[in-house]
């Protein structure tokens, strides 16, 4: 049925829109929330400085803006799902107060729950995420439909004066699992030693 | 007024931020709350701390996580009832294992005027110490600071969740006729 959905069908793909994120990652930190985002990163290669929620569901986000404000020297790049933004909310208005210059959250939006069933999200009704981080405060904005969108928001991730959100449509689809390690301890402790931090 | 003066007067709320102070506390969430209303004042005017109001407590547990991952201490004050939002992110703290210091303001204790507070309340200690975090009590002023240093040391010693109940005893009880 999804598939059938020519609007849904013209979104980007997944995978390929996380490669492009961190095609030229520099010295990027990056923080994803639990669920598919994480399994996109993974596909695009692990790495020291990826930092993975496989759990604590609306999370992401509040952990980019600590790692931001602890490291105005690095950019710090959220990626989570809608269903994950969604449980965190109100991190949005959180966030919107503090806009470190040096955080870009992004959703990777299909509007369904992918973990669970692809039951739909709050995103594909009446929940327009851009909106929400707009009245949050949020001074630069991304809504994100295509190839040429994701390249220019991939650009400002390391040039930006103020925090960003992107909403970035992707289709709804399951592309085979790949996944990272899942031990807590070692995966801050990595991070850490990576950034000089431990 | 009473109120405004007693702030004023250097006390156990001046030697809790200085404990902050002293364990390198850089970032400090907060939910608003009466009983941290002083603290939360001089975590705001400190240059060296990022004083970050939330919506809810939870968000706490994880700026935490993140101000850990980029190498700085972080804490959260929050009331009583905020350590139930809590009880899903802390299992970030302890999957990971990050030092996660909490300040919690007690309502529905002492001389509680409204009963709503008090289902938390009655359930702050059980509930903290469900989720593995090791929790001490303030009753005495005099107990306050060398208790939250104390909790602050093993939370980044031990890479430790460490909760420090100040009771509603040493706080007031909040006054709702004035």
């Amino acid at each position: 049925m999804i598939a059938n959905d020519p609007n849904l069908d013209r979104r980007l793909d997944r995978r390929a829109a996380m490669r492009t994120l961190l095609e030229n990652r520099g010295d990027l930190l990056l923080v994803t929330g639990l669920g598919s985002t994480t399994w996109d990163v993974a596909a695009a290669g692990d790495d020291d400085r990826n930092f993975y929620l496989w759990g604590a569901m609306g999370g992401a986000a509040m952990v980019g803006l600590g790692l931001a404000i602890a490291r105005p020297d690095r950019r710090v790049l959220v990626v989570t799902g809608d269903g994950e933004m969604l449980m965190g909310l109100g991190s949005l208005a959180t966030i919107g107060v503090q806009r470190p210059p040096n955080l870009a959250v992004a959703v990777f939006d299909n509007g369904r729950y992918g973990e669970t069933g692809m039951q739909a999200s709050h995103t594909a009704e009446s929940v327009e995420l851009v909106g929400v981080a707009h009245a949050c405060g949020f001074k630069e904005t991304f809504d994100i439909i295509d190839e040429t969108g994701l390249r220019d928001f991939a650009a400002q991730v390391h040039k930006a004066t103020t925090t960003l959100f992107a909403r970035i449509a992707i289709r709804a689809d399951e592309p085979p699992r790949v996944l990272p390690p899942r031990d807590g301890v070692f995966l801050k402790t990595r991070f850490r030693r990576a950034i000089d931090a431990e | 007024m009473s109120e405004q003066r007693k702030a004023e007067t250097p006390d156990w709320r001046d030697e809790i931020f200085a404990a902050l102070k002293a364990a390198e506390i850089r970032q400090v969430g907060y939910v608003p709350d009466a009983g941290h209303a002083r603290l939360i004042e001089l975590c705001r005017d400190d240059p060296e701390m990022r004083a970050v109001p939330l919506t809810t407590e939870e968000e706490g547990v994880a700026l935490a996580a993140g101000a850990w991952l980029g190498g700085q201490r972080a804490a959260l004050l929050m009331q009583s009832s905020g350590v139930g939002n809590c009880i899903n992110m802390l299992s970030l703290t302890q999957n990971c294992r990050f030092p996660m210091p909490m300040l919690i303001a007690m309502r529905g204790e002492w001389a509680e005027f409204n009963p709503w507070q008090v289902p938390m309340g009655s359930k702050t200690r059980a509930a903290l110490e469900l989720c593995d975090v090791l929790v001490y009590r303030v009753e005495r002023a005099e107990e306050a600071a060398e208790t939250v240093a104390a909790a602050l040391d093993i939370a980044f010693n031990g890479d430790l969740a460490t909760a420090v109940l100040l009771s509603q005893r040493l706080i007031g009880a909040k006054r709702w006729v004035k």
